[in-house]
């Protein structure tokens, strides 16, 4: 059992949480992952590492409530327990080398992002943020990105907060004015990563992605979470929790992953609705 | 006046049959299929066996149970005897009796098989080990050595290590990467073929012998190797068996409804798929087609059977004789309606495209597999024939799900965060004789070793390492 040493809600659907977990944290680096399971009877889901604190032991972890595990994740509190907390899987993100590096982060995607952009600063390199999101209410980890990053530009759907437009409209201005970042480490929806890409790749800057198909083992055992890369225009497979979270963005066909991600869209609306109405119901009762 | 054991003899040429679920029955549900004999049936079926002297089945038991040895007590009634002769040799009775490949080991040198058919050897392991009342209660055990081994993976290499160390006195930490301990036994082999409840007991009867079980670490990546050293193991033994699934590289692969077969029965045994109130999803119903013809495509069509598939159809690209699976399964599997398509390759998947309508949900699920006939040619290194495709033979099957059955590989885990860990060029960890591989005070055996294997085997590389592993520790005093 891991206990959960801190809850915060960070926007209606978003919740940040500090685990105890201290074998994880000891070795957890930004960029890889962990595997939990709320309850007994919950699935296996990946979540990226948002954060950790070697000396206390816990790893932070933001997630949005999208199904019915994150919903009953949701429902926890301080000094509740998680049946289950494995890793840190996958491999860390590779920040070594990277001087001047555009850091996109898109919904909950930021906060995978930004404790690389954290260790990037740290690194020394130069750091640009751009992040986004559909409206005001949702912004999350803003000041934080502040902290870290020389510029930010702050994005939402509908210009309720910052700039309106998607994230990349600040990247190609930056490319159109001449100030191209070395580098673009773009994390967020699939199909925000597939045009930070495609525009990335089109004007030859490198590009990293992190990927977060459905998994269940984390370990390389199942193969579900298999994604096509486009080598040299030869297809081939990768799995995401050991080869991966983290690809070459101008290889990752998007398209594909976005397909399988929605493998059990049915399933997980009915689950989620089922998990909602019964909570309805209990607040009814209680 | 007592009668003596000796005289009595059971002529039959057939097996006592044992008792089986109905088979249009049992396709509707996970428990047991095979029901175990009775007392009176395991004493008949024990009256079989003609104790010969020169004992040929020892021999074709890759952990030499002395099987005419029990045979004898289950004749003579002593059951609680019986358990523990198979216990001297054996650590997981009741799973071997269950899962073991009898036909082409013990039984496959009975003397009675050569007319008629072989001592249910199998059958009575697992009556003796079911009738048992308390797991492990009567392994003897050395004095402590007060010294530490730590044992990767809790599947069937790791339990037999585990079990060994621990009656030699060893204090021994089991680490498994997922949350429920057993391997293989537990997320590969459906409940209807190995109740979990058997692997349950087998692991709670190490640990009320002192052996410790730590779930959800993964070594190679919670800790490394060199950590458990420095946290005082005197020796590492790795059975993170084969888990690493293959497919087949041909065009659809990705579609949605395509499953390794790991995935497939990890959903449904470790993540209880096949439960009406499942958190985890697994696709249900339709047609299936399992590629494969080994023991893991037999419990994935069953699988898919009992999910409620209208369809489910075996594709191998040999044909009955070469099947790899338990002859067992294979009859089980046809009893409940698996159709098998032999000679058969597939050459691609095919997938639902709405061009109309990017957003269909259905974009992306199979449809059907487009397949190629295969003949046998030679044979190849191994003895098995080649199969050859049959130009213009190609023909579809429908599909709405696709299990790929084709084999796994070593995880390459371990290795890749281990330094000084050699492997071979299908992945498998190198060893010497011993079980010693190329780090010193590291072990390794079973599937990680050999590649996909049996359980059996897995569980006698894991005994002989732990006596590796005893001697090593010895002698580095």
């Amino acid at each position: 059992m891991y206990r959960i040493v801190s809850k915060k809600v960070l926007n209606p659907t978003v919740i940040m949480m500090d685990i105890e977990a201290p074998l994880v944290a000891k070795r957890a680096e930004a960029g890889q992952f962990i595997i939990i399971r709320p309850m007994e009877t919950s699935e296996r889901i990946p979540l990226t590492v948002a954060g950790f604190d070697r000396e206390k032991g816990t790893v932070k972890i933001i997630f949005q409530t999208v199904g019915a595990t994150t919903l009953m994740l949701s429902q926890l509190n301080e000094g509740d327990c998680v049946s289950d907390f494995a890793g840190p899987l996958g491999k860390p993100c590779e920040t070594e080398g990277k001087s001047d590096v555009l850091v996109v982060g898109g919904g909950v995607g930021c906060a995978i992002a930004l404790p690389i952009a954290e260790k990037l600063k740290e690194e020394g390199a130069s750091v640009r943020s751009v992040i986004g999101f559909r409206t005001k209410d949702l912004i999350i980890l803003k000041d934080e990105f502040e902290a870290v990053s020389d510029t930010l530009d702050v994005m939402t759907d509908d210009g309720s907060f910052g700039e309106m437009g998607n994230v990349c409209v600040p990247f190609e201005r930056m490319i159109k004015e001449g100030r191209a970042p070395g580098h673009v480490i773009a994390i967020g929806p699939l199909v925000m990563m597939k045009f930070v890409a495609k525009m990335a790749k089109e004007n030859g800057i490198p590009c990293t992605v992190s990927m977060n198909p459905i998994m269940i083992d984390g370990t390389g055992m199942c193969g579900g979470c298999r994604i096509t890369l486009v080598k040299d225009g030869k297809r081939v497979s990768a799995f995401a929790c050991v080869d991966g979270p983290d690809f070459d963005g101008w290889e990752v066909d998007f398209d594909e992953a976005m397909m399988r991600s929605g493998a059990y869209s049915d399933f997980e609306r009915h689950k989620y609705e089922e998990g909602c109405n019964l909570f309805k119901k209990e607040t009814k009762n209680g | 006046m007592a009668e003596t054991v000796k005289k009595k003899f059971n002529p039959s040429l057939n097996k006592t049959p044992m008792p089986e679920q109905d088979p249009a029955e049992r396709a509707q549900n996970f428990s047991e299929v095979a029901l175990g004999y009775t007392s009176d049936m395991a004493v008949l079926e024990a009256e079989r066996c003609l104790d010969c002297k020169n004992m040929p089945c020892v021999s074709g038991c890759p952990v030499n149970i002395s099987i005419p040895d029990f045979i004898r007590e289950i004749k003579k009634g002593d059951f609680e005897s019986a358990y523990k002769i198979i216990r001297e040799s054996s650590s997981l009775p009741a799973i071997c009796g269950r899962v073991c490949p009898q036909e082409r080991q013990c039984e496959s040198k009975c003397v009675r098989g050569i007319k008629g058919e072989a001592v249910a050897i199998g059958r009575l392991e697992r009556f003796a080990a079911d009738t048992h009342a308390e797991a492990n209660a009567v392994v003897k055990q050395d004095a402590p050595t007060g010294e530490r081994v730590a044992v990767v993976g809790s599947g069937p290499a790791g339990l037999a290590a585990a079990a060994e160390l621990n009656s030699l006195g060893y204090r021994v930490t089991v680490y498994e990467a997922l949350h429920t301990e057993g391997g293989v036994l537990t997320y590969g082999i459906p409940e209807f073929r190995l109740p979990k409840s058997v692997v349950r007991r087998e692991v709670d009867g190490l640990r009320s012998l002192g052996v410790e079980f730590v779930t959800n670490v993964i070594i190679g990546k919670t800790l490394l190797v060199d950590d458990l050293f420095d946290m005082g193991y005197k020796a590492v033994f790795i059975g993170t068996g084969a888990g690493l699934p293959q497919f087949m590289s041909i065009p659809g692969e990705s579609f949605k409804g395509v499953y390794s077969a790991n995935e497939y029965l990890t959903r449904c045994n470790l993540m209880g798929a096949y439960r009406e109130n499942s958190e985890t999803p697994v696709m249900k119903g339709g047609s299936v087609a399992v590629v494969g013809g080994g023991n893991v495509a037999m419990d994935a069509a069953r699988v898919a059977k009992r999910l409620g598939a209208e369809s489910v159809r075996i594709v191998y690209r040999r044909s009955a004789e070469e099947l790899p699976a338990r002859r067992e399964e294979v009859e089980h599997a046809i009893a409940e309606g698996i159709e098998f398509l032999y000679l058969t390759s597939p050459i691609e998947i095919l997938g639902y495209e709405n061009k109309e309508n990017r957003r269909d949900p259905k974009n992306g699920c199979v449809t059907s597999m487009k397949c190629i006939k295969m003949k046998l040619g030679e044979p190849d290194e191994r003895g098995r024939r080649r199969p050859i495709p049959e130009e213009g033979s190609e023909f579809t099957i429908p599909a709405d799900t696709v299990i790929m059955a084709i084999g796994t590989t070593p995880n390459p885990l371990i290795k890749s965060t281990t330094e000084g860990l050699s492997v071979n060029e299908r992945g498998g960890i190198v060893t010497d004789d011993s079980t010693m591989t190329t780090k010193a005070g590291v072990f390794a055996g079973g599937d990680a070793v050999s590649g996909a294997a049996t359980v059996i085997s897995a569980m006698g590389a894991g005994k002989r390492a732990a006596h590796a592993i005893d001697e090593y520790i010895r002698s580095n005093k």
